[in-house]
């Protein structure tokens, strides 16, 4: 499972973290899961940084992400390090091709991705990655796949909110009132469904 | 409908303040992106942190307001949701919009309600109260027909979901996994997944659909119903075993790319789905071969389709190479696997060299063979700049020790923890060193010492867990105990005392360690050393009162049964009574103390005596004991025990208590300060001597005088491992040599004679470090490049056989010689059957060596190829560090070596009647007489004296025809082994320092002359024949060495001595693997590394 994405720039200012394994401490005080996760972004760059550019894209996890099972698995682009932390049942190589299927999906969408893309729609790179990845599960590895369904998104999206500004509220004031029968927009069709050749086998 | 009308009315006012401030959705985008991008451009424009800090609480106080604003639209809220999930990627608290999200999530058209679950998902973790108030909108979100908001709500709902809501959600998605929409069903496979992963009992009765999952036509639900199976199968392969045809026949198609072209990644076919598989057959094949034969098809298929260069091959190979050896194996595969991981290991680039260095580590205790192959790239990886390189070429180094390389590796595992600067690789590899040490107890007082300050060091530095600190100490008291530096434990139980800061985190590890040594206190037929006793006791008795009200009168018992071992000191004994004593105030039954007492009281130690007799005044006086022996003043507790010293010199018990009663009273002194001269007693003690009573003997004094008193009654076993229940403690093998020779005397004092008479010999030989070789260059060697000297070594052996060659052929030998041989002889004793006069004193040694042979015999038979492999593995990987063609010699030895335990054993324990000999033998009888071509060039002719060459028939000449070289050497009596009319087999064995010779003699009775002779030995492998000699002149003589030399000797001997053989119990509902890994854990003090692939 992978157990954190994180992103972060050449001097440590962190451009993307999303955790998929919550890192709190015992329930009882609630303390806030964040500064365990502020420590875990600043202790990777702390390790990741200080690494050459010939050296392995593997690293030993600290104490912090949870000992000798789990994994930092990072690459790093210009000015942005993408580290994923994985546990060990992800495959290394595996996990490094996802960071560079990652980046290249980043790259289609945002057409020449920077770290600026990064800072200013930090939303749709949430989006782009949940598309890949669900729950802390690879959901797809297709580059065209992930696109396609961004795209879809999109445009339904628009879509529905170039019904225009103003009515916006009432559409979806009417939206929430549960009427099936209502027909809907939901033409993502252009999700290519394939069939795949696999006969069923039981 | 009231509450739309209601969200509506609370809306319009937000639209027209919008429309009228910005005029336009367009403006409002822009305005937004120009504020946040203000706020970056601010923050990147800061040089300190603190203007940072500055800023963003301004803007989060801006935002504050905004949000909580009711003039506020959704479509601000989800720019605010924006800046603030920026904000807290800083690392800033926002936790006021948390709310303001969920109702984003909740009330917004498509777009916000995407920014407000994303919000909610960054925002919230698991156990968050608000969490529920997002459980309608998801169950709304779920039901709607907009495929859009479904995906979302799936989304959620596999990131972060309360636990106790699931039922409300699940008949939702369940339903979801027949949409028509593969990617809705796929999502809703992976947020089953998630279901599963947090509260797997609620999803059990949806096993069915997973399996329709497996088979949807959709390739992608598919392969995201593989992450539940993987899951599931790695909890409990067996319950899967009916799936592995359909796994292998997914492979199947996918290797054989009939997947469309969408799957493919560079021309791959699927690799993500191929490497899920693959860890999934890995996982079902395990330890199963009939589920493993199923999948050895597809298992080669994959090996040989992955010949691309592309780093997502080598993805796939390194699953194939890792699932091969995870399953049954099958050795064509196992054999292309090895191939592989050549590959890896040799690549130039580096993470497949680490990834190979990875799977070498885990084929290492099936292979050690392929680690032998790689040597050379091991030990380029030991120096690698990369330091997780060098990292995993530790690990690997790690699980191959033995005792042979202990030492380097350790001391490489030193060299990096120098280099190293972080924590976790710090603590974990301290704790490696010291399970190591415990392993292999080679290690003198000084390494003990310097691995005590070396984990004491990294508590300071890096206070990992109480459980890392109290478990790495119980391995170094294991390994160290009675040769450490006193100071050690009383040190250690002076921080367990005084404690660091943290008063809770203090009762926290004395807690720890209270259990932990009770569970090892359970652990039977393991022996402790003495000080590590003395620490545990001194434990239990402090601290014990931590484990709760009904415990202490278990302790006590524990520590009654220790206390009634056998192999217990009585200066430990002291301290264990010390420890009842204290605990007895909190029993409420004594039943245990009195029996102490009564058995003590009338014991022949003084000391033991008087700490009984104060247990019983003090036991008959509750109150009095409660109030003297309060619970968790041990600091305190320290005077005490000193001024009760001093007390107990008094003999009368009258006087004791009075002593007790003045230290009652002088309580609050000590309370204020700690006087560790006792000086307040002077005066007291000025008063009893001048009533006669006995002046103070300090404690080591009295020891002595006891020890003197007890020369002639021993109350001690002999020897800690050689007590009747078998061989099960870890002994080094000084231990070995020690206890055998220890008769009847009392054991310290015994052990010291024999300790002052042994050291002559071994000395040169044992040091430190371990085994010393003759040559002091190898000590050198080490510590400058330490792969080499094994080499050398070996290369030393050959120099030495050559040697001994000279030196048989010119006799004379020096005097050093002969004091080596002594020494050897004093290696070997019990190898020989001229030792009969060592074996009377050492029956248990024998039988330990007894049983030992049974096992290689079990090994040679073949039955059993798992303890083969064991074996072999133990001698072979030895010689990892030797260069690839020593390898063959080195193997050889192993074997020999067993061959000639067996042999010497035989001659010991059964007569003549050597049973293993008889496979040779019966060959030998056949000997056919032809030209000797086997031998190699460099024979040596041995000439009997002539007058044996006529007398051939008795066996009485057969021994005067034994070679003049025997003379000097051990040597047995020649048995005939073989006759018939022509000629006659007999042979004997010459122990000589550095090899064993098997001498065939071969007497020709009838005159006619002998042609040539072809020797044939069964088992060819198990012997190298270096250097034969064969005389032909009418009597013959083969002289068969098995080489073995007395370093190597020394080395397997010392492997063997360490060798541990435990029976544990395990219950059947410890099948599954963690808990059986605990059972290790405890019982064998084993370290879980990795558990890889499971």
């Amino acid at each position: 499972m992978i157990k954190a994405i994180l992103i972060f720039n050449n001097h440590g200012k962190p451009r993307l973290s999303k955790f998929y394994q919550p890192y709190v401490s015992t329930p009882p005080p609630p303390i806030r899961s964040e500064d365990t996760q502020q420590q875990i972004i600043r202790e990777t760059f702390h390790l990741v940084s200080k690494r050459d550019e010939n050296v392995c894209n593997f690293l030993e996890g600290g104490l912090l992400i949870g000992g000798s099972d789990n994994k930092l698995i990072y690459r790093h682009y210009a000015t942005l390090y993408f580290v994923f932390c994985v546990d060990s049942s992800e495959s290394e190589l595996g996990i490094l091709d996802l960071i560079q299927v990652f980046v290249e999906t980043l790259d289609k969408c945002f057409e020449n991705v920077c770290e600026l893309d990064l800072i200013f729609h930090v939303d749709k790179v949430h989006n782009i990655l949940a598309e890949m990845v669900m729950g802390g599960m690879v959901l797809e590895t297709n580059m065209n796949e992930i696109v396609t369904q961004i795209d879809a998104q999109n445009k339904l999206e628009k879509s529905e909110a170039g019904l225009a500004g103003a009515p916006a509220r009432a559409v979806s004031a009417v939206k929430n009132m549960n009427l099936p029968e209502i027909p809907r927009n939901i033409n993502i069709g252009d999700i290519s469904i394939k069939v795949p050749n696999l006969p069923s086998f039981k | 409908m009231s509450d739309i009308v209601e969200k509506t009315l609370t809306a319009l006012p937000g639209l027209f303040l919008q429309n009228q401030s910005t005029g336009g959705p367009g403006a409002a985008k822009a305005s937004f992106s120009s504020r946040l991008g203000g706020l970056v451009r601010g923050i990147t424009a800061l040089t300190s942190k603190h203007e940072e800090e500055k800023l963003i609480q301004q803007e989060l106080n801006n935002l504050k307001a905004t949000v909580s604003a009711p003039t506020t639209t959704l479509k601000m809220m989800k720019e605010c949701m924006v800046r603030l999930i920026y904000c807290e990627m800083l690392g800033y608290d926002a936790s006021f919009g948390y709310i303001h999200a969920i109702k984003l999530a909740q009330q917004g058209n498509l777009l916000e309600k995407r920014v407000g679950y994303l919000a909610v998902s960054l925002f919230l973790h698991e156990n968050h109260e608000l969490l529920l108030l997002l459980v309608n909108t998801v169950v709304k979100d779920l039901q709607s027909t907009n495929l859009v908001e479904v995906c979302m709500a799936l989304t959620i709902v596999s990131q972060i979901f309360p636990r106790e809501m699931i039922p409300a959600v699940l008949p939702l998605i369940e339903d979801k996994l027949q949409h028509s929409k593969e990617i809705i069903r796929r999502k809703a496979v992976l947020a089953l997944y998630k279901f599963h992963v947090i509260a797997p009992n609620q999803v059990q009765h949806i096993h069915i659909k997973f399996r329709k999952a497996l088979c949807d036509r959709d390739v992608g639900v598919m392969a995201a119903s593989l992450h539940i199976y993987l899951k599931m199968i790695k909890e409990n392969s067996s319950a899967y075993k009916d799936l592995t045809g359909s796994f292998v026949t997914i492979l199947k198609q996918v290797v054989g790319g009939k997947l469309p072209v969408d799957f493919n990644y560079h021309s791959v076919p699927a690799p993500w789905l191929q490497i899920q598989l693959l860890r999934i057959l890995g996982l079902l094949g395990k330890d199963d071969q009939r589920t493993s034969e199923l999948m050895y098809d597809v298992l080669d298929e994959s090996l040989r389709r992955a010949e691309l260069n592309h780093n997502v091959t080598y993805a796939i190979l390194f699953e194939c190479v890792h699932t091969v050896y995870s399953i049954y194996p099958k050795s064509e595969l196992l054999e292309k696997a090895a191939k592989c991981i050549g590959k890896f290991v040799l690549s130039p680039k580096i993470n497949l060299k680490y990834l190979g260095l990875k799977a070498l580590t885990y084929v290492i205790q099936q292979d050690p063979t392929l680690a032998l192959q790689h040597q050379m790239t091991i030990i380029e990886c030991l120096d690698h700049p990369d330091p997780i390189i060098k990292r995993e070429t530790l690990e690997l180094l790690y699980r191959i020790t033995n005792a042979q390389n202990i030492t380097v590796i350790v001391q490489k595992m030193l060299e990096y923890l120098h280099q190293s600067k972080e924590e976790y690789i710090i603590v974990n590899l301290v704790g490696k060193i010291a399970e190591l040490a415990e392993k292999y107890p080679l290690f003198g007082p000084q390494v003990i010492q310097y691995l005590y300050v070396l984990v004491l060091n990294t508590v300071d530095t890096y206070a990992p867990d109480n459980a890392w600190f109290i478990q790495t100490m119980n391995a170094v008291f294991s390994v160290g105990g009675d040769v450490m530096h006193p100071d050690i434990p009383n040190n250690f139980l002076r921080l367990l005392a005084e404690g660091f800061d943290d008063e809770t985190e203090n009762q926290q590890l004395r807690l720890y360690a209270v259990q932990s040594y009770l569970t090892l206190l359970d652990v039977e037929n393991v022996f402790y050393p003495q000080r590590f006793l003395q620490v545990m006791s001194w434990v239990l008795g402090e601290y014990a009162y931590l484990l709760g009200k009904e415990t202490p009168e278990e302790v006590i018992t524990k520590l009654y049964r220790l206390l009634m071992s056998d192999s217990i000191s009585s200066e430990t004994k002291a301290w264990l009574i010390a420890a009842v004593t204290k605990l007895t105030p909190q029993a409420h039954s004594s039943n245990i103390v009195e029996r102490l007492i009564q058995e003590f009281t009338t014991s022949l130690d003084t000391c033991l005596r008087q700490h009984a007799f104060e247990l019983k005044h003090l036991n008959e006086n509750v109150e009095f004991m409660k109030s003297l022996l309060p619970v968790d003043k041990s600091c305190e507790d320290m005077v005490l025990l000193k001024a009760r010293g001093l007390a107990l010199t008094f003999e009368d018990n009258d006087d004791i208590a009075l002593a007790l009663k003045n230290l009652m009273e002088m309580k609050p002194f000590r309370i204020q300060s700690v006087d560790s001269s006792l000086s307040f007693l002077d005066g007291f003690v000025a008063e009893e001597l001048s009533q006669g009573a006995a002046p103070y003997k300090p404690h080591h004094q009295r020891q002595e005088e006891k020890l003197s008193q007890e020369k002639v009654l021993n109350f001690e076993p002999y020897g800690l491992s050689f007590s009747s229940s078998g061989f099960t403690g870890r002994q080094s093998p000084a231990g070995i040599s020690l206890g055998s020779d220890v008769s009847g005397n009392s054991t310290e004092t015994g052990l010291k004679e024999t300790n002052s008479l042994k050291l002559e010999g071994i000395k040169k030989l044992w040091g430190k470090e371990g085994y010393l070789p003759k040559k002091g260059s190898k000590t050198g060697d080490e510590t400058e490049a330490p792969p080499v000297p094994q080499e050398t070594m070996i290369m030393e052996n050959v120099d030495q056989t050559m040697t001994k060659k000279d030196q048989s052929q010119v006799p004379t030998q020096s005097k050093e010689e002969k004091e080596k041989q002594l020494l050897a002889s004093s290696l070997f004793v019990g190898l020989g059957s001229e030792s009969t006069v060592n074996l009377l004193g050492k029956v248990d040694t024998v039988s330990h060596k007894f049983r030992r042979k049974s096992k290689v015999k079990e090994t040679k038979s073949g039955e059993t190829t798992s303890t083969h492999n064991m074996t072999c593995s133990s001698f072979s990987s030895s010689s990892n560090m030797a260069y690839e063609e020593d390898y063959y010699l080195d193997n050889f030895q192993d074997r020999g070596d067993k061959e000639l335990k067996k042999i010497s054993l035989n001659s010991e324990l059964l007569d003549s009647e050597s049973l293993s000999e008889l496979p040779l033998v019966e060959k030998l009888s056949n000997c056919r007489l032809s030209a000797p071509s086997l031998f190699a060039d460099n024979m040596e002719v041995f000439h009997p004296p002539q007058s044996t060459a006529a007398s051939v028939a008795s066996e009485i000449s057969l021994t005067s025809s034994l070679l003049e070289e025997t003379t000097e050497h051990m040597h047995s009596d020649p048995t005939e082994v073989c006759n018939n009319e022509t000629i006659s087999v007999s042979s004997y064995k010459i122990w000589k320092d550095d090899c064993l010779l098997m001498v065939w003699s071969l007497s020709n009775k009838s005159g006619l002359e002998l042609k040539n002779a072809n020797l044939e030995i069964a088992p060819v492998e198990y012997f190298k024949l270096q250097d034969t000699a064969i005389v032909i002149s009418g009597n013959m003589l083969i002289a068969l060495p098995l080489k073995i030399s007395t370093e190597d000797f020394g080395k397997l001997w010392l492997s063997f001595a360490n060798d541990v053989k435990q029976n544990l119990k395990m219950s059947e509902s410890q099948a599954a693997l963690p808990s059986t890994l605990k059972t290790l854990q405890q019982e064998l003090r084993l370290h879980v590394v990795d558990i890889i692939g499971s």
